[in-house]
Parts: C-alpha cells; sequence; structure tokens
C-alpha cells in the first residue's frame, strides 16, 4: 500500500501528510453534496493507508478541478492535483470511467466541444 | 490596432455569437481581432499530473505560433481556453526541467521560454483598452437590466492564473458599470457551474443551475452574464432540464459580457447571436 | 614567562571516554611542551572535579589550564570561577571542546583520540600568549524605559517602580490600558476586565516613581547596556493637560464625530476626545487629522467653551531626552487585517465581526451597553458562529503560527452570548480546541456541558449575506455531513499580529524580530525575556500571542531581570573586545561601517585618522577584525599570533 500512496505523491507533487483535516476544502467544494466521501475525507483515507476506498468513491469523478480547495487549504495542498492522481490510477490501469459510446448522438450535436473534450480529457484513457 | 486572437474550438461553433459580438464590440473600440494562423486546440482541461508533459504540447504549440507570427502577447475569450494556455505557459515559466523536455520533444518548433503573455479579453479590456474609453462609445442605455457577473473558476484559480482578486473580483463589474448597467453583488459567481460533469452527471448540473439563477434571481438579478462557452451553457441549456424538476423554477437568461458590450457601444444585431441562447435574452433584443 | 600549564580531561560520564581514550590523552599532551600537569576525571564539572582542579592550581602553582570536555557555552563560566577562586586570572583557563566537536560526531575510536590530541593542543598554544584580562566595568542609569501601556507594561513598570526604582512608561495612545481595557469578562473567572485593570491603570498614575508619558512615541535610541540616551517625541495634544481638569465641556460641544478606536468602530467619538471614561490620563486630545479646525481654518468651538483655557492649537509635538539603564518593550499586538480573509467577505459584511468588536458588544461599557446587537441594524442576533483560526495556523495564505488565545475568547465569547440571549443559539466552529491554562479545560468542557454550545469540528470556506442572514459554508469533519448553516452574526477569532510600528521599533533598538515581526528573545527557553541586545528585555505580545495570566507572569519576569540588573553597582562587560594597534590604522573606516553595535568611531589622534573602540559597546564578535585590510583591528586574547599558533597545533603531527 505505501507504493500507491507514492505514487499518489509522485503523480499529484502533493505531500499528503500536510493535511491537518480542517476540512475546508469540502466545506467549499461546490459539488460536495454530489460526493458519497468528502474531499477531506480521500485525503484522510490516503493518510491512513485505505487508498482502496479512496479510488472507488465516486468523489474524485465528480470533482471538476475547480481549484476552490486549491486556493483556500491553509496547508498549501493542491487536492484537485490529488483528485487528478487518483482518476489517473485507473485510467492508466486502462479502466475508463465513461464509455463514450454511451453519449447520446442528439447530445453530442447539444454540447459544446469544450465540454466533451474536457469529459473524455478526464474520464477515459 | 492589430491584436493577436486565439478563439478555440467552441468559438466557431456553438459560442460563434461570443467571438462574433467580441470582433464587432471591439472594431468599434479601434482594436481589429486578428486570428492567430494555424491555431489547434488548447488541449480544454490543464493536465494536473506532474508527470504528464504530453498534454501540455497543444498549449504549447499555440504559442509557439504566437511566436512565429512575430507576436508576443495573445487574447483569448474562452475561459478554458484562456486557463490552458495561461498555465502551460507559467509551467514553462517555472519549470525549467519540464521546458527542456517538451522543447527537446518538439523537432520542427524552435525552442519556447514561456515568454508570450497570455491575456484575457477582460484584462485586455481594463489595461490595454481602458475601461474609460469604454465608456466613451456607450451609444445605448440598457436599462432594466440587473447584471449578475458569473466568473466560474478559470478566470480566478488557481491562483497563477487569477485575472482578478480570487475571492472578491471586481474586473467584470468594472466594465458593466463602464458600459452604464446595473451590477448586482451576489456570492456564488466564483463557484463552479459542475463543468464537464455536463456530459455523464446532468444531474449534478441541474442542481447548480438551479442554486445560481435562484440566487442570482434573490439578490435581484435578472440576467447572467459570463465569459466561458460551458458555463453559458451549463447555466442556460440546461435550464430545460431544472424545468423539467422543479415546476416553480423562473428562467433567466445567460450572455457573454461581450454581447452585453456589443449591444451598448451598438454593434449589429446579427453579431449578437440572440438564437443560439436557450433563454431569450429578451431585454437585449 | 615560563609556561606552566594544567590540562585537564573529562570523561563526562561515557559520552567523551566511550569514544575518546582518555589515558591516550592525557599522556600525549602531558608530554606538550609547556604542559607541566595533565589529569583525567569522570564529572569535571561535579564538585569533586572542580576541587581537584583547584588543589592542583595552588600545588603546582599552575598559571593556565585547560579543561577538556564540553562546550564553553556549557561550562566556560564554572572553571573560569575555578581559576578565580583558586587565585588564576580566569581568562588564562579556556576550554576544549573535544565532546560536541569529537566524541559525539566521530564513532572511530583512534581519530577521535588523536583529533582530542589535537584540540587539546591548539588550547595550549592559545593560553600560552592568553592575556590575564580584568572584566569592563560599566556605569549603570538606575532608571527603565519601558514601552507600550498595556497590561503588560502597567505591570513592569509597577514592578520595577515598587523596587524603588525609577520608571519611564511611554504610550502612544492618549491612555494607558491597551487591549486589555477593551475587553469584557475575562476566561476562565469571568473576572470583569477592567474592574481588575483600572486601579492598576490609576496606581500607575499615582505611582511616584513613575513617569508618564502618553500620547508619546520613542522617535530614538543611543547607547548602550545601563547606558541608554532615548528621545521620545510628545505627540502634540493642543489640551494643556496642567489646566484642563477634564470636565468633558469641549468634548461635548465638538461637532466632528470619527469612528472610535476604543470601540473598534461600533461607534463614535469626536475628534477632540477622551477615548474611553476610565482613561488614565483622563485628559483629551485633539485627532489633527480628524479636527474641523484643521482641516477647514474654522470652528475652534472647544477653544471657546473652555474656561480654563487649555485648548492651544499653536502647540507642537516635543522631544525630550531621557537617560535609562534598561529597555523592556512591550508593545503588544493587533488583529490581523480582517480584510485580507476575503473568503469570508473581506470585511464587507457588517455583521462579520472580530473578537475584539464583539467584546466592545458583550461589554457593559460598550456602544450597545452590554446588550448584544448586532452591528447591521442592531437587532438580538438570534443565532452567533464563532469561527477559529482566521488567518491564524494557515502557512499558505496568512500566519503559520497558533495564535494561541482565540479558542479560549471564543468559548468565553460564546458562553457571555448564550447568558445575555439565554434563548439565543452559539456555534463555535474550531479545528483543534487549545485549553492548555489552569482550569481553561474545565471552562470549555463547561462551555459545551451547560451552556450546551455547539462545537461544530470543521473550518468554515465561505460567508455570504443572503436576505440579511449570514450563510456558511462548513463541513463537520466528524460526521462527515457538509453543513449550510445561516446565522445572524458572526465572529472571527482572527489571528494576532505585533503591533503596526513594531519594525520601526526594532530598527531603533537595534534589537531582532521573526518572520512574523514578533521580537526574538535571547534564547527561547533558558532566556525568554531578554532580546539579543544587553539591557533590552521583551513582554507581552510583542513577543508572541499571550494570555492576560501568561503576559503578567512575562512582563513581572522582565522587570525582575531589570532589577536583577539595577541590584548591581556597576555591570561587568567581557574584555574579549576589538582593539586598535594604531601604528598600522589607516584609518580606512570599513569597520566602522560593519560593527553592528556602533563600537567603532573614527577619531582624529595627533593628525592621524584612527578607528577606535568603544569597548564597553563592543561584542567581540570579530567582524571588524575579519574586514580589517591592514590587520590593524585585534581581538583580545584571539590575536592572529594566537590563531596561527593554535592553527599550526591542529595541522602539524
Amino acid at each position: 500500500m505505501d507504493n500507491i500512496i507514492d505514487k499518489i505523491s509522485d503523480i499529484s507533487g502533493e505531500n499528503i501528510y500536510a493535511c491537518y483535516q480542517c476540512g475546508k476544502c469540502s466545506a467549499g467544494c461546490p459539488s460536495v453534496e454530489q460526493m458519497d466521501i468528502l474531499p477531506n475525507q480521500v485525503i484522510r483515507l490516503i493518510q491512513i493507508g485505505r487508498v482502496e476506498l479512496a479510488l472507488k468513491s465516486n468523489a474524485i469523478w465528480v470533482c471538476a478541478s475547480c481549484f476552490m480547495c486549491s486556493v483556500r487549504c491553509p496547508r498549501g495542498i493542491d487536492l484537485s492535483k490529488i483528485m487528478e492522481a487518483l482518476r489517473e490510477i485507473h485510467l492508466r490501469e486502462d479502466i475508463d470511467h465513461i464509455d463514450i459510446k454511451d453519449v447520446r448522438r442528439e447530445n453530442v450535436y447539444e454540447l459544446p466541444q469544450i465540454a466533451l473534450v474536457a469529459n473524455f480529457r478526464k474520464q477515459t484513457g | 490596432m492589430k491584436v493577436l486572437y486565439y478563439p478555440g474550438c467552441t468559438l466557431k461553433t456553438s459560442a460563434r455569437n461570443f467571438e462574433d459580438s467580441a470582433k464587432a464590440s471591439m472594431k468599434i473600440l479601434g482594436f481589429e481581432l486578428e486570428e492567430l494562423e494555424r491555431w489547434n486546440c488548447c488541449g480544454t482541461v490543464y493536465s494536473l499530473s506532474s508527470d504528464d508533459l504530453m498534454h501540455k504540447l497543444a498549449p504549447i504549440r499555440n504559442l509557439i505560433r504566437v511566436k512565429e507570427q512575430g507576436d508576443n502577447k495573445v487574447v483569448t475569450l474562452c475561459s478554458m481556453c484562456y486557463n490552458t494556455l495561461k498555465q502551460a505557459n507559467e509551467l514553462f515559466r517555472e519549470d525549467e526541467d519540464a521546458r527542456y523536455k517538451i522543447n527537446s520533444f518538439m523537432e520542427r518548433e524552435k525552442d519556447y521560454e514561456g515568454d508570450v503573455e497570455v491575456i484575457h479579453m477582460l484584462t485586455f479590456l481594463k489595461e490595454v483598452v481602458g475601461f474609460e474609453n469604454v465608456s466613451k462609445k456607450v451609444k445605448a442605455s440598457l436599462s432594466g437590466l440587473k447584471i449578475a457577473p458569473y466568473y466560474g473558476c478559470l478566470l480566478l484559480r488557481p491562483r497563477s492564473a487569477a485575472i482578478d482578486d480570487i475571492e472578491n473580483p471586481t474586473i467584470m463589474e468594472d466594465l458593466l458599470k463602464a458600459l452604464d448597467t446595473d451590477v448586482v453583488d451576489y456570492p456564488y459567481r466564483n463557484e463552479c457551474c459542475g463543468s464537464y460533469n455536463t456530459v455523464n452527471e446532468v444531474g449534478l448540473v441541474v442542481e447548480r443551475t438551479y442554486k445560481m439563477v435562484n440566487i442570482a434571481r434573490s439578490s435581484g438579478a435578472n440576467i447572467i452574464v459570463t465569459s466561458c462557452p460551458l458555463c453559458q451553457f451549463n447555466l442556460d441549456a440546461r435550464q430545460k432540464e431544472v424545468k423539467e424538476k422543479y415546476y416553480d423554477f423562473q428562467e433567466m437568461p445567460v450572455v457573454y459580457f461581450t454581447q452585453i458590450m456589443g449591444k451598448v457601444l451598438g454593434i449589429d444585431s446579427k453579431y449578437m447571436g440572440l438564437e443560439l441562447h436557450y433563454v431569450k435574452p429578451e431585454l437585449l433584443i | 614567562m615560563e609556561q606552566r600549564i594544567g590540562v585537564f580531561v573529562c570523561h563526562c560520564g561515557i559520552n567523551i571516554a566511550s569514544i575518546v581514550r582518555i589515558s591516550d590523552v592525557v599522556k600525549a599532551i602531558g608530554d606538550y611542551p609547556g604542559v607541566i600537569h595533565a589529569e583525567e576525571y569522570k564529572y569535571m564539572c561535579s564538585e569533586p572535579g572542580q576541587s581537584m582542579i583547584q588543589k592542583r592550581i595552588k600545588e603546582k602553582k599552575l598559571n593556565g589550564v585547560i579543561v577538556a570536555a564540553c562546550s564553553p557555552t556549557l561550562h566556560e563560566l564554572t572553571f573560569r570561577n575555578v581559576a578565580v577562586r583558586s587565585g588564576l586570572n580566569p581568562y588564562r583557563c579556556e576550554m576544549a571542546n573535544i565532546r560536541e566537536h569529537c566524541s559525539w560526531v566521530h564513532h572511530d575510536k583512534d581519530m577521535a583520540t588523536a583529533k582530542a590530541i589535537r584540540i587539546i593542543r591548539s588550547l595550549v598554544e592559545k593560553v600560552k600568549l592568553n592575556e590575564e584580562l580584568e572584566p569592563l566595568a560599566v556605569s549603570i542609569t538606575k532608571r527603565a524605559l519601558i514601552i507600550g501601556g498595556g497590561i503588560s507594561g502597567i505591570q513592569a513598570a509597577l514592578d520595577i517602580a515598587n523596587a524603588g526604582y525609577e520608571v519611564i512608561l511611554v504610550e502612544k495612545s492618549p491612555s494607558i490600558g491597551g487591549h486589555m481595557a477593551q475587553l469584557s469578562e475575562t476566561f476562565p473567572t469571568l473576572d470583569c476586565s477592567q474592574c481588575i485593570l483600572t486601579p492598576k491603570m490609576v496606581e500607575v498614575a499615582q505611582n511616584r516613581n513613575i513617569k508618564l508619558y502618553t500620547y508619546a512615541e520613542v522617535d530614538n535610541i543611543s547607547g548602550f547596556v545601563g547606558n541608554f540616551k532615548v528621545n521620545i517625541r510628545l505627540k502634540a495634544s493642543y489640551v494643556d493637560w496642567d489646566k484642563c481638569v477634564g470636565c468633558g465641556l469641549c468634548i461635548e460641544k465638538c461637532p466632528t464625530k470619527v469612528s472610535s478606536e476604543f470601540e473598534e468602530n461600533l461607534s463614535k467619538r469626536k475628534a477632540i476626545y477622551v477615548p474611553f471614561p476610565q482613561a488614565v490620563p483622563n485628559k483629551p486630545v485633539i485627532d489633527r487629522e480628524h479636527c474641523r479646525y484643521f482641516a477647514t481654518g474654522k470652528c475652534r468651538v472647544c477653544e471657546k467653551v473652555c474656561e480654563l483655557k487649555a485648548i492651544d492649537f499653536e502647540e507642537e509635538d516635543k522631544v525630550i531626552e531621557e537617560d535609562v539603564g534598561a529597555i523592556v518593550v512591550a508593545t503588544g499586538y493587533q488583529l490581523y487585517d480582517i480584510q485580507k480573509i476575503g473568503e469570508y467577505g473581506a470585511g464587507k459584511y457588517k455583521d462579520v465581526i472580530t473578537g475584539l468588536q464583539f467584546e466592545r458588544l458583550l461589554s457593559a461599557s460598550g456602544p450597545t451597553g452590554g446588550e448584544v446587537k448586532r452591528p447591521s441594524d442592531g437587532k438580538v442576533p438570534k443565532r452567533v458562529s464563532f469561527i477559529s483560526c482566521v488567518g491564524s495556523r494557515d502557512p499558505e495564505l496568512h500566519k503559520s503560527y497558533c495564535s494561541k488565545v482565540c479558542c479560549m475568547y471564543l468559548a468565553k465569547q460564546a458562553m457571555l452570548y448564550q447568558h445575555r440571549v439565554p434563548k439565543g443559539k452559539a456555534t463555535v466552529f474550531y479545528i483543534d480546541i487549545r485549553s492548555d491554562g489552569k482550569n481553561y479545560e474545565e471552562f470549555v468542557q463547561r462551555a459545551q456541558e451547560e451552556e450546551k454550545i455547539n462545537f461544530i469540528r470543521g473550518k468554515v470556506s465561505k460567508v455570504y449575506e443572503d436576505n440579511g442572514e449570514l450563510v456558511l459554508h462548513a463541513v463537520d469533519t466528524l460526521s462527515g455531513e457538509p453543513l449550510e448553516v445561516r446565522t445572524d452574526l458572526v465572529v472571527l477569532g482572527i489571528a494576532m499580529t505585533p503591533a503596526s510600528d513594531i519594525d520601526k521599533l526594532t530598527k531603533i533598538l537595534k534589537i531582532q524580530s521573526d518572520k512574523d515581526g514578533f521580537l526574538t528573545e535571547a534564547h527561547p527557553k533558558l532566556r525568554p525575556v531578554e532580546s539579543l541586545t544587553p539591557g533590552i528585555f521583551i513582554a507581552g505580545c510583542a513577543h508572541f500571542p499571550k494570555d492576560i495570566p501568561d503576559t503578567v507572569a512575562q512582563s513581572s519576569a522582565s522587570a525582575s531581570k531589570v532589577m536583577e540588573m539595577f541590584g548591581h553597582k556597576e555591570l561587568s562587560h567581557d574584555p574579549m573586545v576589538a582593539w586598535v594597534d594604531e601604528d598600522l590604522c589607516s584609518g580606512c573606516g570599513i569597520c566602522i561601517s560593519l560593527c553592528p553595535y556602533d563600537s567603532r568611531v573614527l577619531e582624529i589622534k595627533e593628525g592621524k585618522r584612527i578607528a577606535t573602540v568603544n569597548e564597553i559597546l563592543c561584542e567581540g564578535c570579530g567582524s571588524c577584525i575579519a574586514a580589517c585590510p591592514s590587520g590593524a583591528s585585534q581581538q583580545r586574547n584571539l590575536q592572529d599570533n594566537q590563531l596561527l599558533k593554535m592553527t599550526d597545533a591542529v595541522l602539524s603531527e
């Protein structure tokens, strides 16, 4: 499990152990209502070595990198990078979060390209 | 005066009214937006993985095009393009190692040092055109408009990309006031619209839009103004789904700041592109 | 002089002896030229060890001693005192550090033993050339200057004055009392702050040994420990305090209202004002910046109504000079700027207030007479939220340190609010509760158990106004529940920072401060109230945020340090100072610009420019000696020739 913590640190470039669990990230997260666990709990699970629980949470996919947590973190942790690292761990194992085939054709015409490209960039490998 | 400008994909399709109204308005202000030749996708989202340099190639190549065209400044409209170009540029300024690797990878291009300035149109209007000069060109008065400026995320965050104070920005308000319009203060102007979740988590975006429009309304607004085609889509087009879920929901139009500017400066209505909106901005017709 | 040097090698238990072969060292050094005696002992600093050295000095008629043991910072004084007791000049006694510099940092016994021998040899060479020095005597002006008239300065002033020494107390605002005068009731006993403070303020005014200068600032300080000269600027108050009886008519008639600093901008005061009714001295000052006469040239209403003709618009600032021997810096704190907390509204919401503002709302003498009414509409808030760690413990954006008192005062404020508004609901947002004082934890538990105050563990991320209410975005990190809390008033436990003019003062005083501007103590554990500049002491929140009991204790400690100094007839100064070979000195002056203590001065002697040394000011740092291009600057007992011999002794086989 240590290896995967190192991997998260390497990909994100962030120090997971700097977090003192004040919860300000979760308090300010605009998408927290849609998450199964709180953003601060994502870090907490990594801190206590339960990375598998963080990896299977939907929180890491709901996070859209709005950086609200990053700019307010008193310890200067960029949580959006940790979220990205957790997504990357799935994607690098070739496990996509969405199947592009599921996107309805009429939606494709309606949606702005940036929505589609951004979504595929973040949720497929 | 010519200004080099990077449009990005969406401004050529669903957000062409953003580009059209910007171009026409700038013309009145004495600036011609000259499109960057051979531009490519900005990357849309800036890769946050420290070991992923591949996805930084796209934005960097665009910046190299700027230099190839003999310029060292590029103006953007779309917040997402602005953010990716800006963050990639910052990486090149800060991280020598990344700069070396990416430069070595690109065979044909000259080495890039991070010396292009990526400027969002709002900053350009403030610092180069001057809001006082914008003010001088005001033709039409838009009385009855109560505007809630919506910054979203990417004009303000991360810190290295912020065009204004992160928590209490005023640049859009200042422009709108210079355009002689009424602005309302409301608390969610720098929060996320749900972004690309609109593709597979429509419900999430519906909730955000519902909340955002309602608080804008309770703060006294009757129109929302933005700078991002994705925010515009989520806050405008998703009101259809909001209405299906919340029967008492009242719609509110969501437009680009350049459309307000265009209307006030008196551009031709064909550049307004109001037919592209889901909620028709009656007040601008 | 025949060298009769004795070397005493200490085992320091196993600290040295387990790595350095002591007997080999004793043997080797015993044969070294000049050494006539070498001996070992298990604990040289113990009483038997010291007696042994004392005995040998007399027996063997030693005229130089080296104790090879630990660092001189630890025991140099100990062994030099042994020398004195044995009739040997203490500067003929040196320590060779074979512990920190040798046994603690090496593993190889052979090499460590060889190194220990070399270290000792070098000290033998040094002692051979050591002069018999005498400490320099310095006279003391037995008067103390206290800068800052809050509870810290008041306590220090009273302690020193009551010990029989004169005190000059300088306070920049029109009254003494400081922040403590603003507080309502104090934790954990809930006694009224003013009730316990004002008697002390009056005592200051009445104490014959205390000369009080309020509305005054320290402009400049020169001199050195025992002999400082202080320039104090008495700011023009435009009121002759000798004539004024404090009737208050001028204040009543003054037409100009400005925000009251004492009331934390929650109410107005006049342009001529006394900061608060219990002020000491109870005499008004005219705030020149806001006075109508000074702004427009018309008004002078105060002058017209004053029958005693105490108003004097022509008054100017006066600078006076005072001689003092010691200085206590007690300039206190201010709150971190609320405008820097953008996510809580950056000061734009009237009902988001600081802890000090809430103190004024709770205070019986405050703008609401002690009724809790919120600033925006004067309504009694039905719900109040308290947020801790605002700007504190935030190394990324604000201040890295814990401001230490916020946990306690927020718990107290929540409790007092609950007393004033029994049906109200107080919520405290915290990250960790720090209640590490006598009866503090019990106090917090009482707030939870008896007052049923809701403590939520989680930092608020955003505060905004909606329809006359304030909305807080938070989470309860213990249950994992996101919270959107609606409230009527928000109180911020905002970081404490040093007073705004601390940087100016540290430059004037030549004392050090840390990255946050707090004054640096000489040693964090063993010399907590002394600055690194002799004769200057620190007390209260100028040093670091602290509560009233800690402040009072530290201020009394500073006072006792001052009194310790004043208890001596004169001060002795280390004679290991710089001196100048006047034949070699070219008067280039490089040393003058480098000296951090202003001890080097250019003088004309027999028509020649010489950079002389004021020995009393010199701290022996060696900067001038290293920089002197001609080798004219030398340091006593660290002469160039000594250093060369020492180097030779270290390098030769």
